[in-house]
């Protein structure tokens, strides 16, 4: 035992328990953070087509409102989330319709249509959209979200196609 | 670099002294069966690390305690894995300490100057198992409902303060809401409390008064 080979006792020891203590603290250490992270990677989302209301109830100008609920599994649990928004009904055609999303587009709150004021207004931060959906005032970032895809059914039924986040 | 940090450190810090003393302290002539009292706060440190990860997805409540914990088995990455290591080390814990604790009595290290260390480490023995009762309820599974009312009833069979032990543990004259709540309020926060206080003065005294020698034929 002798050459720069030699390792004392002390050496190794300190050695093989920093490499096994290295390899559990690897093999628990990893395993956990997926584990605290999983939920932040599941795949959501079902969609589906979303009846808002018939047609013929909409009046050409008047914003129509319309909420919806999706019940959603998180983890061992049943969460029902509110969704709803606006149909706005230009001409005859029931493609010529804006579907706006009433949630606001600062901090999420949900905005009302005014007839008096016309516009949307948003109760948190006083936040007012045209009728198109357009920052009039007030600090959101951009318009009101539009749901881009509706079709009507052969009852007159608009529906909305939604998918889950 | 390194060196010039670790240096500033150690002159402020004292890690070259606080190293010399916790873990290049002279040792007697030991065998594998002197391990056991640092396996068991392995064991205490990964029960308490695992306990941890398990809080975020448990819910202590009889809503949902059984359908979270079968989310942690089933829904969550290493769910399985962090809830096999706690419900195992669980186990082993008691059994390490348990055997620590014969291995000095066998070796007669109990004695002066070690009486308080020994003392001390019956209280360690007894919140094991106090954390192995308090965490057995847990789950909200069948075992689990009637193991803790069974123990419960043992615990009001005390004669006169009997009744009295019996709905401090449940929270009532009978188990609920309230016995899951304070079994888990106690699981990880009162009995893990004492523990770590004991394991602190516990450790303090064997550090003080180093390992006792095995007893020779003259002794």
């Amino acid at each position: 035992m002798s050459g720069s080979h030699e390792i004392s006792r002390r050496d190794f020891i300190k050695v093989t328990t920093g490499i096994v203590g290295g390899l559990i603290g690897a093999v628990i250490g990893l395993p956990a953070v997926y584990y605290l992270i999983d939920p932040a990677l599941q795949e959501g989302g079902k969609d589906s087509w979303i009846p808002i209301g018939k047609f013929e109830d909409m009046q050409i100008g008047v914003p129509y409102p319309f909420s919806f609920t999706r019940v959603q599994v998180n983890g061992w649990e049943r969460t029902a989330s509110s969704f709803g928004g606006y149909a706005i009904r230009k001409s005859d055609s029931p493609e010529d319709l804006l579907i706006l999303n009433s949630r606001c587009t600062h901090l999420a709150c949900t905005v009302n249509w005014s007839a008096e004021a016309s516009g949307f207004l948003c109760p948190c931060h006083d936040a007012k959209f045209s009728i198109e959906g357009a920052v009039l005032d007030g600090p959101p970032p951009r318009a009101l979200d539009i749901y881009e895809e509706h079709r009507i059914t052969d009852d007159g039924l608009i529906e909305i196609f939604f998918k889950e986040s | 670099m390194w060196n010039n940090i670790y240096n500033w450190l150690d002159e402020r810090l004292g890690l070259n002294d606080m190293y010399t003393n916790l873990l290049d302290r002279p040792e007697p002539k030991t065998t594998w069966w002197n391990t056991l009292g640092s396996a068991s706060m392995f064991l205490f440190i990964m029960q308490g690390i695992t306990g941890i990860f398990l809080t975020v997805y448990y819910t202590p409540s009889p809503d949902h305690a059984y359908d979270s914990v079968q989310y942690i088995m089933e829904g969550v990455a290493f769910g399985w894995l962090i809830r096999g290591i706690h419900h195992w080390g669980a186990t082993l814990m008691v059994i390490l300490v348990f055997v620590h604790m014969l291995r000095v009595y066998y070796t007669a290290s109990f004695k002066y100057p070690r009486e308080l260390t020994w003392l001390i480490g019956i209280g360690l023995f007894l919140t094991t198992l106090g954390m192995g009762f308090t965490g057995y309820l847990l789950p909200w599974n069948q075992k689990a409902f009637w193991a803790t009312t069974v123990g419960t009833q043992i615990a009001g069979t005390v004669p006169f303060l009997g009744e009295f032990i019996l709905k401090s543990l449940r929270g009532g004259p009978e188990l609920s809401a309230l016995t899951l709540q304070r079994f888990f309020s106690a699981h990880i926060w009162i009995i893990p409390a004492i523990l770590v206080a004991l394991m602190g003065v516990h450790l303090y005294l064997i550090i003080k008064h180093g390992e006792s020698h095995f007893p020779t034929k003259e002794d």
